[in-house]
């Protein structure tokens, strides 16, 4: 399953406190707008977690539930990170079928995605993958003719990209191209 | 200092200089009346909750101060929903206490509970649900500092009977930073360099027009507003949530604009090229229908919810602040630019005086200043051609426009004036003159029937020097008039007009010019029930006025009493209707201004 085209992602610090995931899912059910993935867990300080929200909306109405978020007492901050300034992340389990005749081509795949085989049955196995959404999405792909009896992928995390392409162009004799994953 | 939860709750709202609560016990909330026996805070027994709200509403427009309700759980509660939606529409100041059942009871279908904090969470603009005891003075003094800064609105607390009868130390939060509020940050300083912008598209002008909304009088601007627009000589056109934030008396005055706005308020906006928005949202009922709003204006958006800001109309200027901070700023910004004399005093404003570059330092940018005289001299022949009109003919059906004009005319100036939701409330608002500002309580966003009474009582118990007035309808009447049982035992001595045409006005106009004349259920009663007997059952005087000549001597008297409410039936004409008009959905351009040709008074 691919992520919408117009998918945005939305990145809120909010107070780690009850009722809060209500009040910031509730901007967005109140516009009938459907939220396509969401994460939420607490920061490195426990008074804070931080939601990631990915929905599916045009552009204007977003900026309209941005500022109302904002406007949110619990909301610390908020940001739409715009996806090729995000680094994004995202962890999948899945329960494969892998009869013992198809197990090495279900291990061989998940050494391929670095993934981790968590738990084997007598004819199934559970692997992690975690990496960028899309990465997620081919494996899931890949996997799915074995036969998938279970799958849980936990939506996306996001933060900023980091200043620092700029400090490496200096750094860096042009002409070289740097990916930056 | 130990105490109960209940009794630093009441502590809480003494530090807070509360000096009235309206409410109505029950027995969630129990704890927290014993200690208000013992307390300095007068409370006002309501005899329905929606009423305490509307009371909490009405004194908080009138003071600024935050308005205090207190009522039980379960239907004490969702009796004030309404009031919390009517205070955040209209971004009023109420903090709202309800009682809970005991924590360990919540969740389970306890006798009176309702899960309050998640009903009202789309209608307040924030509430809480106290879990311990100790922390309900801090809770209390967020939830006063929440309401009441940036733009104000209702917040809730809601407090379970264990939490109540919980010991507690007592403590009281010093300042702001003692609270636990890291997201909320209001604004209110304007960002310099959009100021400089919005001056300079000022200075460029030709035909601009100042529209205030009711973050004027939120932020206490009436001053700086009538100082921008007598510096500026723009005129200035006020909202129904803005009424008596600029003069209705002064010069550049244009009255109320939108729907049932008089027809220069808005073809002035209509036609400017320049529209200075302060604390206003561009609600439907002022834009009509947004395409066709303002079509060449160019747009100075100043309110201090930045959520506002491009919600309906992109503005040229958006500036996140405090409309008094942002127009004191804008008024540096002018100087800086050589505008720094009134453009025209009073008189000059009269006599059209502007010219190009008036009140400008000669060389200064102000000096190349468009000159207003054109513009202003347009509004003059507007005003001159489409004045609001009604016939009062003698020994006519009276009509409940000329029983304002007579109200407005017997009582002191700065008389308050509520209103509740319909055409009385129109009328009210066009054919008062209002000078000062806080003299005009109604609802406007939410449009809540039922208002008047107890607001009323709110706006009286915070401003017991002034007269204060309830000009309702006969439907809104009905809805809350038991409040006034609570005015006479309390001995507020509030005056009700009722504007008494037997309908429900407002819908009776849509169904005649909308639905073919096709009357569903709007039909009432002039006479039942029979507001005369209905106001002596609750303790008030009650007049009934049936003409024109009776209508002065029955204001005399009314105005005579003072140690009772006074509840006056006008009986007046049910085929009045409220003009100008635009139709819901219709450009503002397609304003009607009056019956058709034709069609006669009627």
């Amino acid at each position: 399953m691919k992520a919408p085209v117009r998918h945005h992602i939305v990145s809120a610090r909010v107070e780690n406190k009850a009722g809060v995931l209500v009040r910031v899912s509730g901007l967005f059910s109140r516009r009938g707008f459907n939220i396509y993935s969401l994460a939420v867990a607490p920061t490195h300080d426990e008074r804070f977690s931080r939601i990631t929200i990915v929905v599916d909306v045009e552009s204007a109405p977003l900026e309209q539930i941005v500022r109302q978020l904002d406007k949110l007492v619990n909301v610390v901050e908020i940001a739409e990170l715009a996806p090729e300034e995000a680094t994004e992340r995202e962890l999948l389990l899945a329960t494969v079928r892998a009869a013992p005749a198809d197990r090495g081509q279900v291990i061989a795949l998940v050494g391929v995605f670095e993934g981790t085989i968590v738990d084997v049955g007598l004819d199934a196995m559970t692997v992690l993958l975690a990496g960028s959404p899309s990465k997620i999405d081919d494996f899931e792909a890949l996997i799915r003719p074995f036969g998938i009896i279970e799958l849980q992928r936990t939506g996306r995390v996001a933060l900023p990209k980091l200043a620092r392409r700029a400090a490496r162009l200096r750094a860096v004799p042009s002409g070289e191209s740097h990916e930056v994953s | 200092m130990q105490l109960t939860g209940a009794q630093a709750l009441i502590k809480s709202l003494e530090m807070k200089d509360v000096e009235v609560i309206f409410g109505l016990p029950g027995g969630a909330i129990l704890p927290v009346y014993d200690p208000i026996l013992d307390s300095p805070i007068r409370h006002i027994l309501v005899r329905h909750e929606q009423g305490a709200g509307h009371m909490a509403e009405g004194y908080a427009h009138v003071t600024g101060r935050p308005g205090v309700a207190m009522v039980t759980s379960g239907p004490g509660a969702t009796n004030i929903v309404t009031p919390l939606a009517d205070a955040a529409m209209d971004s009023i100041p109420i903090v709202v206490i309800t009682g809970q059942v005991a924590t360990g009871s919540i969740g389970t279908d306890a006798f009176q509970e309702c899960p309050i904090t998640g009903v009202t969470m789309d209608v307040t603009k924030h509430n809480w649900l106290v879990t311990d005891a100790q922390d309900i003075p801090r809770v209390v003094a967020e939830a006063f500092e929440v309401a009441s800064t940036g733009r104000p609105g209702p917040v809730l607390i809601d407090v379970p009977k264990d939490v109540s009868n919980a010991q507690m130390d007592w403590y009281w939060p010093s300042s702001v930073s003692e609270l636990d509020l890291p997201g909320y940050h209001p604004a209110t300083e304007g960002d310099p360099r959009a100021v400089r912008e919005a001056a300079k598209l000022i200075l460029c002008a030709s035909r601009p027009v100042i529209y205030a909304g009711g973050g004027v009088l939120k932020a206490h601007a009436a001053d700086e507003l009538k100082e921008l627009a007598e510096r500026t000589g723009i005129p200035v056109v006020t909202t129904l949530m803005a009424r008596g934030a600029f003069p209705d008396s002064h010069p550049l005055a244009l009255g109320m604009p939108g729907m049932h706005g008089n027809y220069t308020a808005v073809t002035a906006m209509q036609r400017a090229d320049l529209l200075v928005a302060l604390g206003a949202r561009f609600d439907d009922r002022v834009t009509g229908k947004v395409s066709a709003f303002a079509p060449e204006a160019k747009v100075i958006h100043v309110d201090v919810d930045p959520a506002e800001l491009g919600k309906v109309r992109q503005a040229e200027v958006q500036i996140v602040g405090d409309a008094r901070r942002v127009i004191g700023e804008l008024l540096r910004s002018l100087a800086a630019l050589g505008l720094c004399e009134p453009t025209t005093g009073e008189a000059a404003v009269v006599a059209g005086r502007s010219g190009r570059g008036a009140g400008a330092a000669p060389d200064s940018p102000a000096s190349a200043r468009p000159d207003l005289g054109p513009w202003m001299a347009q509004i003059r022949a507007w005003q001159k051609q489409f004045p609001l009109t009604y016939r009062q003919e003698e020994g006519g059906a009276l009509k409940p426009q000329y029983v304002v004009e007579v109200l407005r005319d017997m009582t002191p100036d700065d008389t308050i004036v509520v209103a509740g939701v319909g055409q009385h409330q129109m009328w009210a608002s066009q054919y008062w003159r209002f000078d000062y500002p806080y003299t005009w309580v109604n609802s406007g966003g939410a449009g809540t029937m039922g208002f008047a009474v107890p607001a009323s009582i709110g706006a009286k118990v915070g401003r017991p020097g002034k007269m204060v007035w309830a000009i309702d309808g006969d439907g809104c009447f009905q809805m809350t008039a038991q409040e006034l049982v609570t005015a006479s035992a309390e001995r507020i001595p509030v005056k009700v007009a009722i504007l008494n045409n037997a309908y429900l006005g407002m819908v009776r106009q849509w169904q005649e010019l909308f639905y073919e004349e096709r009357y569903s259920e709007v039909y009432l009663s002039p006479d039942l029930p029979d507001y005369v007997k209905w106001a002596e059952a609750m303790g008030a005087v009650g007049v009934r006025v049936e003409s024109a000549e009776e209508v002065a001597p029955a204001i005399e008297k009314a105005n005579g009493v003072d140690d009772r409410p006074v509840v006056m039936d006008f009986r007046t004409d049910a085929f009045e209707k409220v003009y100008p008009m635009v139709p819901a959905g219709a450009s503002n351009d397609d304003i009607i201004v009056g019956p058709a040709q034709g069609e006669g008074g009627r």
